[in-house]
């Protein structure tokens, strides 16, 4: 059953799934434009990436941008490597039946 | 979770990878125009240069200035088709038309493009005006490499065959006129009509 291991728990909620793919492609992203492109409201967006924060797959940066603060996140090298599994096995779930 | 859950799963996050880095709004008949008005911009060029400069072109003529003129003009047109059909169909598919996605593909598209006029704004300006369908190709053909990166990723194609064409001219200025009109012109309506067929036909 290795293959159900790195189904990784972390990310089985849709919203959490969302935030890693758009971190994967983009350099980093800000919290309006994961808002946007998710359709997530912000309670519940920041709940989820705090999960993600906790489990040190995505790190946070906090700035101000004309005076307003602006939250910007970034995967980190763990995060990139976690998503990559559980897409793979995903993937050969997906194959198997 | 079953796998059909997991299937929709990697779609969305497909999905959404496109659509937070790409710009696909991009319109196929925007395509087949510019290749439409390089035609006619072309043979108004032609009809020109043969009726009134026997043929040739002299660099200081008022032939010169108006086939200047004529280029001009195609490019503006072809920008403005670009942007009004792709707004449309931006708005058709509930896309912004001016975000963080479109932002870098116009900033990454311009920057060879921009290199490129600039320099041959410049060896025309020292009377070398032999290869300017060679460059005007090459250098536009890599702006459409580069900027495939942040759009349909097939324009990296045309880009390609841009740059061949711009070679082949480069090596036969004296073709320089019809490997133009092929790379301009041609290629431009059979790869608009491609697109057109692949994305924006199948879109409800």
């Amino acid at each position: 059953m290795s293959i159900i291991n790195n189904i990784n728990k972390v990310f089985d909620h849709r919203i959490r799934l969302g935030i890693m793919s758009v971190l994967m492609v983009n350099e980093y992203a800000d919290f309006n434009m994961l808002k946007d492109l998710l359709g997530a409201t912000d309670g519940n967006l920041a709940s989820h990436t705090k999960a993600l924060e906790k489990a040190e797959y995505i790190s946070v940066e906090k700035q101000f941008i004309a005076r307003k603060p602006n939250t910007r996140y970034a995967t980190t090298k763990l995060g990139r490597m976690e998503f990559k599994k559980h897409i793979e096995a995903l993937e050969t779930l997906i194959h198997k039946t | 979770m079953e796998s059909k859950d997991y299937l929709k799963d990697i779609s969305e996050i497909k999905h959404l990878m496109n659509k937070s880095s790409r710009f696909i709004s991009l319109s196929g008949l925007s395509g087949i125009l510019a290749g439409i008005y390089a035609l006619i911009g072309a043979g108004f060029a032609y009809w020109l240069v043969k009726t009134y400069s026997n043929g040739t072109l002299l660099l200081d003529g008022t032939i010169f200035k108006l086939v200047l003129i004529d280029l001009f003009l195609v490019a503006f047109f072809s920008i403005v088709t670009a942007i009004i059909l792709t707004t449309r169909k931006a708005k058709k598919q509930g896309e912004k038309i001016w975000d963080g996605t479109s932002k870098r593909l116009v900033v990454n598209f311009l920057i060879p493009l921009l290199v490129g006029g600039l320099y041959i704004l410049i060896i025309l300006g020292q009377q070398k005006y032999g290869q300017t369908g060679a460059l005007m190709l090459i250098f536009y053909g890599l702006a459409l490499i580069n900027a495939s990166k942040y759009s349909i990723g097939d324009i990296r194609y045309l880009g390609f065959i841009e740059i061949i064409i711009g070679l082949i001219c480069a090596l036969f200025p004296g073709y320089g006129f019809w490997l133009w009109i092929l790379g301009f012109g041609i290629m431009h309506i059979v790869y608009g009509t491609w697109m057109y067929l692949k994305y924006d036909r199948k879109q409800p």
